[in-house]
């Protein structure tokens, strides 16, 4: 169930619009911020309150990487793999981390606290190799200070 | 304007597109991603022309410039649409031969550029992986196909208003899916079979119900009419001639479906070879008298469990009848006739024709009853369906027929749908509502149950059932109130509207909300929505019509219309819509006990001397009984002879029960029909049919087109047309009948009409006409009636004020739950035809009863549990559904399942004025079964 705080604020984001739909993506961001991903009873949901048809909203959702449509690590980490990041080394650095956590990108951990992942640019090319943990950017990065950073991850 | 293509002049339309322009000057431009009847999406690139600049232009969606130089077929262009293809053949499956498009349609667009090309994908890695998706029973979904082109999405989303199918993931990733990414035959895809019409490649096929198709150019391609519901959607069958058989259905393009198909009429057309089909004719042994029903679902035995279900078993029912040469059926059939008529007068037969036969064999059928057996008892399933709406539309408007067609809503501002669950008995039809909403019409939907429709509503009330008058007679309150009606309409065409206003004033929606269980704002808004539309069309369904009090049902909806000058033009008017393919069409034709042809009166003397003249008999001056009383008459004895042509009166008639005695108790009965039906277990004399897939013949869908169908099948063994044999009948019992044609006795019919007089079977073209036509020969006929005055004595309408009053069987303690009675999408009446059809039978095997959750959880009942459902008259097992649909205190049951039949519940009481029976309230209990 979207929770009545947050279906406001998207109701709210329905107004800033010229046509309902054109929302869709920031109502999205709301209600995984609420739930962690988007399930298929919450697509239906939220196809109910824009008016869209639950397809519409789930062609949106299979689309963008930063949208999940199962439940989710409590962490993603993500090291751009890119041409600049790769010639400073970051693939050989995702290497590592796959090592320290114990998984493979794309393979949650065990006690679901963390997935890796490697993106493609995210525009900090002049600070690379770097990784986007969640909501945020760690840049210049060698391997014991990425270790430390995922280590402090809850 | 002037645009040049490969060097040719050609005059383009006005915001044509290249490729639009192309092919009506006959230039073949290859394209995979477009089809004419969607947006355009230019995904494909196949259709590329060289417009003279840097890049070449996709022609399905660049528009025609003046002066345009066009080149279609450059060695460039080629060369690269030769390398498309190569790379989207490098996707598709390896084996070519194998390809399911080829062998169910012979039409794979990709493998024919692949030919034209020659290019297979062979100089790229071959990609797979992707899976098959077997789910649907219908449809074979190949993902690996697939191209992307989005066809199937546009064509579920533009053209079916489905919205089932989309795409999932991205890049190398992305795959169509079928609602939430569910498998094909888990999602509400409702099998209309759209999406693999226009799908261009082999990734969505039809499972194929016909043998297996040989070269296309081999099949002959048949135009005809679809054989269900009253939208009579225009459709082509492809026909093996050889294996007599139909290979598949398509849409064909006309002014009603636009090509458009629902299951039933591109998926259930196999029953017509159905091993069951009757091939000779039947009497009944001595040793199988006194008569009775035979088997074991039909005699009504059952031990309180839930049957499997399923079709008549043949060995229960035919060592009671030894086969017997035409002749000798013929003679018999005539010698008891006669027999009764001179013993016991003409009034102690009575005959059924069918809303599944052609108008002519319905007009013939009425004139036999007519003339040669003497009695007006002669009806049909009409009085099943649409009487009590005839009955008010011809007391109020003097026409019984709608005021304009279904397509008119395109330019409706407002659409009343009331008491109609159209998405599942008119389904193409809804196709058409749900694109005007799109486009800006407002959908108020009245019904009891939450039908899929509306989901698309502005406004959806949801009634109590039983009380239509109190919600119409509110809203016409509100509507008069508030001043929103039309008073110069009112004052100009119509009469009696001080009493309607008396009338109505003692509804205000406090009163009547409190009565229909809605909100009295909510009966205000939709009176608004209504009453301040330019114009609004007035759609209703069995909802309104199948009640005791049904006719004053449709004396509100046609006073709503009338209040608001909503008749006679453009985007408004009446539309009950119309059940059966030709029910439209046999009423038209005479098969009514109170009107000869074209609704004329038995009872006046002179419209009788019209009739003797023309038919050389003289004529009974006393309207004849309705399908309900005739059943009741052969209980007590005194209509003691019938005949029933396509006919089911056993499970479409109300309190089966009853039904069972009193075809047991007539003297003689003679059946003719296609299988051996459930009335036939009754039958003295059964005679062997012909489908409609076997006959020539015109059909009247429910907009008043009349259209032609057409043979495409041979009749199996010894089956013959009706026609002829009602002939043979008629003449062997000394009233001679005797035509060439078809097309001789439609004329002989039209010539007797107003309706129908211009029209004949030369002049009906490819699409049909619409009744009254006054120039065939140039115009399709008048979508809109009555635009300046009606077929009244004075010309105006008259308003018809009614009371509510409260249904005739109410629930109690006893029987707390008031029982529906409906259809569903891929069922067909009595089943007879359905579930004989593989895919719908295959889609809905089963009968149910259901219920609201809140309803199953106070009574300890789950979804899927075997539950009792009894009324006063009877009782039936079968499983139940817990479905929000349902409103609370009520429950739903299809009608099409001989082994859980709902009319064994149902009360055979009439409405005083339609005669037609409650269907769709009764009360009932539902218990947990044993």
């Amino acid at each position: 169930m979207i929770s009545t705080g947050t279906r406001s604020k998207i109701e709210a984001e329905m107004e800033r619009y010229p046509q309902k739909r054109g929302a869709l993506l920031p109502a999205l961001y709301l209600v995984q911020a609420e739930h962690g991903y988007v399930s298929s009873d919450t697509v239906r949901e939220l196809a109910e309150i824009m008016g869209l048809h639950p397809v519409e909203v789930m062609e949106v959702v299979t689309f963008y990487n930063l949208f999940f449509d199962r439940p989710q690590p409590r962490h993603h980490a993500s090291v751009c793999t890119n041409l600049p990041c790769s010639l400073r080394g970051a693939r050989v650095l995702l290497a590592q981390l796959e090592e320290h956590v114990g998984s493979k990108v794309g393979e949650p951990t065990d006690d679901g606290r963390l997935v890796l992942g490697h993106e493609e640019c995210l525009g900090a090319c002049a600070f690379a190799p770097m990784m986007r943990v969640d909501d945020a950017y760690h840049e210049d990065l060698d391997l014991e200070h990425a270790k430390s950073i995922l280590d402090a991850l809850e | 304007m002037r645009i040049t293509i490969d060097g040719r002049e050609i005059e383009a339309r006005e915001g044509a597109t290249i490729f639009d322009a192309a092919g009506a000057a006959g230039i073949d431009i290859p394209v995979l991603c477009h089809d004419p009847r969607l947006d355009p999406v230019g995904v494909c690139r196949l259709c590329v022309v060289d417009v003279g600049e840097r890049v070449l232009a996709a022609a399905c969606v660049r528009r025609c410039e003046p002066g345009m130089e066009v080149r279609t077929n450059t060695s460039d262009i080629e060369a690269d649409r030769a390398v498309l293809t190569e790379l989207l053949m490098s996707e598709q499956p390896a084996d070519h031969e194998a390809d399911r498009r080829e062998r169910a349609f012979g039409d794979n667009a990709l493998l024919a550029c692949a030919r034209r090309y020659d290019a297979w994908g062979d100089s790229l890695p071959r990609g797979g992986g992707r899976a098959d998706d077997t789910s649907s029973s219908v449809i074979h979904v190949d993902h690996q196909a697939c191209i992307l082109c989005d066809r199937c999405i546009r064509a579920c989303d533009e053209l079916q208003n489905n919205e089932v199918i989309g795409r999932t993931g991205k890049g190398h990733d992305s795959r169509i899916a079928f609602d939430l990414d569910v498998p094909m035959g888990q999602s509400t895809c409702v099998s209309c079979g759209e999406c693999a019409a226009v799908c261009p490649t082999g990734a969505l096929v039809d499972v194929a119900i016909g043998p297996e198709l040989r070269p296309r150019d081999e099949l002959e391609a048949v135009d005809s009419v679809c054989p269900y519901c009253g939208v009579g959607c225009a459709l082509t069958y492809h026909v093996d001639r050889e294996r007599n058989a139909i290979v598949f259905a398509e849409g064909r393009e006309s002014p009603g479906n636009r090509q458009r198909l629902c299951v039933k009429g591109r998926y259930g057309w196999d029953y017509a070879a159905h091993p069951q089909r009757l091939r000779v004719p039947l009497i009944r042994r001595d040793d199988a008298y006194p008569k009775g029903a035979l088997s074991k679902d039909v005699r009504g035995e059952h031990d309180g469990r839930r049957k499997p279900g399923g079709i008549v078993d043949y060995d229960e029912v035919l060592p009671a009848f030894r086969e017997a040469t035409w002749d000798e059926a013929l003679d018999l059939v005539a010698e008891r006739l006669s027999t009764i008529r001179d013993r016991d007068g003409p009034d102690a037969l009575a005959g059924f024709g069918s809303a599944k036969c052609s108008n002519e064999e319905a007009y013939l059928f009425q004139k036999l009853v007519r003339a040669c057996f003497g009695t007006n008892n002669v009806d049909h399933c009409t009085r099943l369906c649409h009487a009590s709406s005839v009955a008010a539309l011809l007391e109020g408007i003097g026409s019984g027929a709608v005021t304009t067609t279904y397509g008119d809503i395109a330019n409706a501002g407002a659409a009343l749908l009331a008491g109609t669950n159209t998405t599942a008995n008119h389904p193409v039809a809804a196709t058409f509502f749900k694109e005007a909403r799109k486009r800006g019409t407002k959908l108020i939907v009245v019904d009891p149950r939450r039908e899929a429709i509306a989901e698309h509503a502005d406004h959806y009330c949801r009634i109590k059932p039983g009380t239509d008058v109190a919600f119409y007679n509110a809203m016409m309150q509100v509507i008069i109130e508030e001043e929103l009606g039309d008073r110069a309409f009112i004052e100009e065409r119509t009469e009696n509207y001080d009493a309607l206003a008396t009338l109505v004033a003692d509804y205000p929606p406090e009163r009547a909300g409190a009565i229909c269980g809605v909100e009295p704002d909510d009966i205000r808004a939709v009176a608004r929505a209504f009453g301040s539309a330019d114009s609004a069309i007035v759609f209703w369904g069995m909802g309104i019509s199948q009640h005791v009090y049904g006719t004053n049902n449709a004396r509100c909806l046609i006073a709503l219309a009338l209040l608001t000058g909503n008749i006679g033009k453009a985007g408004a008017g009446l539309h009950p819509l119309r059940g059966q393919n030709n029910v439209q069409g046999a009423s038209d034709a005479g098969l009514i006990p109170m009107v000869y042809p074209d609704y004329q009166s038995v009872e006046d003397p002179a419209i009788r001397e019209k009739f003797e003249s023309a038919w050389g008999r003289e004529l009974s001056p006393q309207r004849g009984l309705t399908v309900v009383e005739i059943a009741h008459a052969a209980l007590e004895g005194s209509v003691k002879g019938m005949y029933i042509m396509g006919e089911n009166p056993f499970l479409s008639d109300p309190n089966v029960n009853k039904v069972r005695k009193a075809l047991s108790n007539l003297d003689f009965l003679v059946v003719q029909d296609i299988f051996l039906t459930e009335t036939a277990e009754f039958a003295d004399v059964i005679l062997p049919a012909s489908s409609y897939m076997e006959k020539l013949g015109t059909y009247t869908n429910t907009d008043r087109r009349v259209q032609i169908g057409r043979p495409v099948l041979e009749m199996p063994g010894e089956a013959r047309l009706d026609w002829e044999v009602v002939c043979d009948v008629s003449t062997r019992m000394g009233f001679p009948m005797d035509y060439a044609s078809p097309s001789e006795i439609f004329d002989e019919f039209a010539g007797l009409t107003n309706a129908y007089a211009t029209l004949s079977h030369d002049n009906l073209g490819a699409v049909g006409k619409l009744w009254p036509n006054p120039d065939p020969e140039r115009d399709d006929g008048p979508v809109v009636l009555f635009d300046d005055a009606f077929p009244t004595e004075n010309g105006r309408a008259k308003f018809v004020p009614a009371e509510w009053t409260a249904a005739r069987e109410l629930p109690d303690d006893d029987y707390p739950f008031v029982l529906n009675t409906g259809r569903l999408l891929e069922h067909w009446h009595t089943g007879v035809m359905t579930r004989r059809t593989r895919v719908l039978d295959a889609i809905a095997p089963e009968a149910f009863v259901a219920m609201h959750p809140d309803d199953g959880s106070a009574n300890g009942l789950s979804d899927g549990d075997n539950v009792t459902v009894e009324s006063r008259r009877g009782s039936v097992t079968l499983r139940l559904r817990l479905t929000t649909r349902e409103c609370r205190g009520a429950v739903f049951m299809p009608i099409h399942f001989r082994e859980a039949a709902a009319n064994l519940l149902t009360l055979d009481e009439l409405d005083p004025d339609g005669k037609i029976p409650e269907f769709k309230f009764c009360a009932v209990r539902v218990s947990a079964a044993g």
